[in-house]
């Protein structure tokens, strides 16, 4: 059964890929970095559960502290180039290039 | 058996709803399937005795984090979607290709690894439970990570606050100042509502003003845009014109009035240096502005 939930982890992580690489909206593109990170978690928890102890669960656990911290900085960047640039979109936000 | 079945209803909603976040078209619908997988995952948490992570899950994630995406979602604006422009040539096709290996690297990979029966929580959990397993290692062995957690949600925090923050660089208008900037304005009185006098009250609908012409100051730009896009024009040929006006340049500043020569302000002073931003604004924009 193990192999089911990381097979299943695996295709969420990929899918999540293909979100970050596709989408523009800075917003979308951080969900998708979120999806990744609950694939992440789901594979921690299978391998806990494989290997008999609670490891796997802690690490999850501090993925998921790590992640909320994540999502506040992110949340609060993206805002502030909106305010700046009147676009959320993730090709506007190019200077660094030049 | 009751773990296969959950895992296989659960395995295709959330690979669907994946799906869903990435290619919906709306950012709010990817909000919401982002939450479906995050509840479906919660649910196999628990099936894989983790229940004290997938409540965490439940809260952490679909409680907060999904939240405050939805307040940025409301905050940049819903209907920013996206381009569909590639910058990149061919990045869309040569991105699936490489998710699409990616994908079919890390299956194989994990299909071809000997993975023997689960050893199952039993034994870890068998002092008092998942909750108090949980806290034991937390509190001695990763205890310095636990500290250091805090110190990171700390520094989030004030990033958050120093990210969001916004120095006023003029004074907060007083209301007096809203006063002065509204009677400096060619238009002291609130603007007209949609529908007054007209032959409906939809909101969509311009005013017919008391001499019987269409009032462009009552439409609100945004409505008005809608409107025109899904092609819902009243008959009337004049509010049809009213409202594609609105839509395509904003109410016309210059309306006809049959009280012209009173409303004509005899000396208007020169503005003050401290006037309100509201000041410079024309008076037939701010319906406009209310509306987003």
């Amino acid at each position: 059964m193990t192999t089911h939930y990381l097979v299943l982890s695996a295709l969420l992580f990929a899918i999540g890929g293909i979100g970050v690489l596709v989408r523009r909206n800075a917003i979308v593109v951080f969900m998708c970095v979120e999806l990744m990170l609950n694939a992440c978690n789901l594979a921690f928890v299978a391998f806990a559960r494989q290997h008999g102890n609670l490891q796997g669960q802690i690490i999850a656990f501090f993925v998921m502290v790590v992640a909320a911290a994540e999502v506040v900085v992110g949340l609060a960047i993206i805002v502030t180039i909106f305010r700046t640039r009147r676009s959320a979109s993730v090709d506007d936000a190019n200077l660094l290039k030049y | 058996m009751g773990e296969t079945i959950t895992f296989w209803v659960l395995a295709v909603v959330s690979v669907a709803a994946a799906f869903g976040l990435v290619f919906s078209r709306k950012a709010v619908y990817s909000a919401l399937m982002l939450g479906v997988v995050m509840l479906s995952l919660a649910v196999l948490y628990a099936v894989q005795d983790a229940p004290f992570l997938a409540v965490v899950q439940i809260i952490v994630y679909t409680g907060a984090v999904m939240m405050l995406f939805l307040f940025v979602l409301m905050l940049v604006g819903v209907d920013s979607s996206d381009s569909l422009v590639e910058t990149i040539k061919g990045q869309r096709f040569w991105a699936f290709v490489a998710g699409l290996g990616f994908a079919v690297l890390l299956a194989v990979g994990i299909g071809n690894a000997v993975v023997g029966d689960a050893t199952g929580l039993a034994a870890a959990n068998a002092e008092g439970g998942n909750v108090q397993g949980l806290a034991k290692l937390i509190f001695t062995r990763y205890v310095f990570a636990f500290e250091v957690t805090s110190a990171l949600l700390i520094t989030a925090a004030l990033g958050a606050m120093v990210l969001a923050h916004r120095e006023r660089s003029e004074p907060k208008a007083t209301q007096k100042d809203l006063a002065r900037a509204r009677f400096l304005g060619d238009h002291p009185t609130p603007l007209p509502g949609p529908g007054t006098y007209a032959r409906h009250n939809a909101i969509d609908m311009p005013a017919l003003l008391p001499d019987g012409s269409v009032s462009e100051l009552s439409v609100n730009r945004v409505i008005a845009r809608h409107d025109v896009e899904t092609g819902r024009l009243p008959e009337n040929a004049r509010l049809a014109a009213a409202i594609r006006q609105v839509a395509a340049h904003g109410p016309r500043t210059e309306q006809p009035k049959v009280v012209q020569a009173v409303a004509e302000p005899a000396e208007v002073p020169v503005a003050a240096e401290d006037d309100p931003p509201t000041a410079a604004r024309p008076a037939g924009t701010p319906v406009e502005e209310e509306g987003k």
